[in-house]
């Protein structure tokens, strides 16, 4: 399984529709990587409105990819964190401290504009 | 639900699987959306855990009803090679396999209440129960 990666302009969106496993995560780590490079993208909003559990491998990964898309140059939102999600983590000990995050992907675009200052 | 149901936990895709099929059974029993999701993050870790540290085992769901309180027990099974330090391997933080180490200490707060037996060379059996509140 593979999640879809949309571009518009310089960004790329991400709307994670399927029950994500652990080879999913990872092939979307390297897929979402490669299309940072080949479009120079310089945001990406990743909208987790439809994810229902966040466990310390996907929490890991997720943290991976915003730290790595920093690193080329790319600004990262999470939109749409379920309240049930945002409760797991804190009692996992996660903290995806220093994230921008927004209610949705609309919100998402415009805190890319903001932070990108564009 | 039977009384008592378990899921084998073998390959990747069996972690999805069990912890799928906890939500459902916590769903079924009466647990707010909010437990659901501690239930199926808990039974991620651990079937991850197995799937990683033992190669494979199970996990096994039962209901609980006691002194008018309705609970769910799950428990993960391996005949893995155990954990030689109990006690390391709750800190938060603590991985053999450049992880998070944030599962066992985080399944612990994720649930009511928490036991973790491990022999070395013989397995490991994590028991965990959530009540309905
Ligand atoms: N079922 C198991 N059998 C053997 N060792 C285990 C098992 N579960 C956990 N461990 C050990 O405990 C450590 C901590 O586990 P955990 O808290 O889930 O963090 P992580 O999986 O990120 O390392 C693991 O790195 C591993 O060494
Ligand atoms: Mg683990």
């Amino acid at each position: 399984m593979r999640i879809p990666i949309l571009k518009l302009n310089n960004y790329l969106l991400i709307s994670i529709q399927t029950e994500i496993d652990d080879n999913t995560a990872i092939q979307f780590q390297e897929d979402l990587l490669n299309k940072i490079h080949q479009n120079g993208s310089s945001g990406v909003v990743i909208d987790l409105t439809s994810v229902e559990i966040i466990d310390s491998f996907i929490a890991k990964v997720l943290g991976d990819v915003i730290s790595m898309s920093d690193l080329m140059g790319a600004k990262v939102v999470l939109t749409g964190i379920q309240p049930a999600v945002a409760l797991t983590l804190i009692d996992l000990g996660i903290h995806l401290q220093d994230v921008p995050t927004a209610m949705d992907l609309e919100q998402g675009l415009v805190k890319l504009y903001q932070e990108l200052g564009e | 639900m039977e009384p008592q149901s378990f899921v084998e936990i073998k390959e990747e895709w069996d972690i999805v699987g069990a912890r799928q099929m906890g939500r459902n059974i916590a769903k079924e029993a009466g647990f707010g959306t909010v437990d659901q999701a501690r239930i199926a993050t808990a039974i991620s870790e651990l079937a991850r855990n197995i799937y990683l540290y033992a190669g494979s085992g199970t996990i096994s769901y039962e209901i609980l009803e006691k002194m008018g309180r309705k609970g769910l027990i799950i428990t993960a099974t391996d005949s893995g090679p155990g954990i030689p330090d109990l006690s390391l391997v709750m800190e938060d933080g603590y991985t053999t396999s450049g992880g998070l180490g944030a599962g066992l200490p985080g399944v612990k707060r994720l649930s009511d209440e928490f036991d973790l037996r491990s022999e070395e060379g013989k397995g490991t059996t994590v028991q965990c129960i959530k009540w309905v509140r």
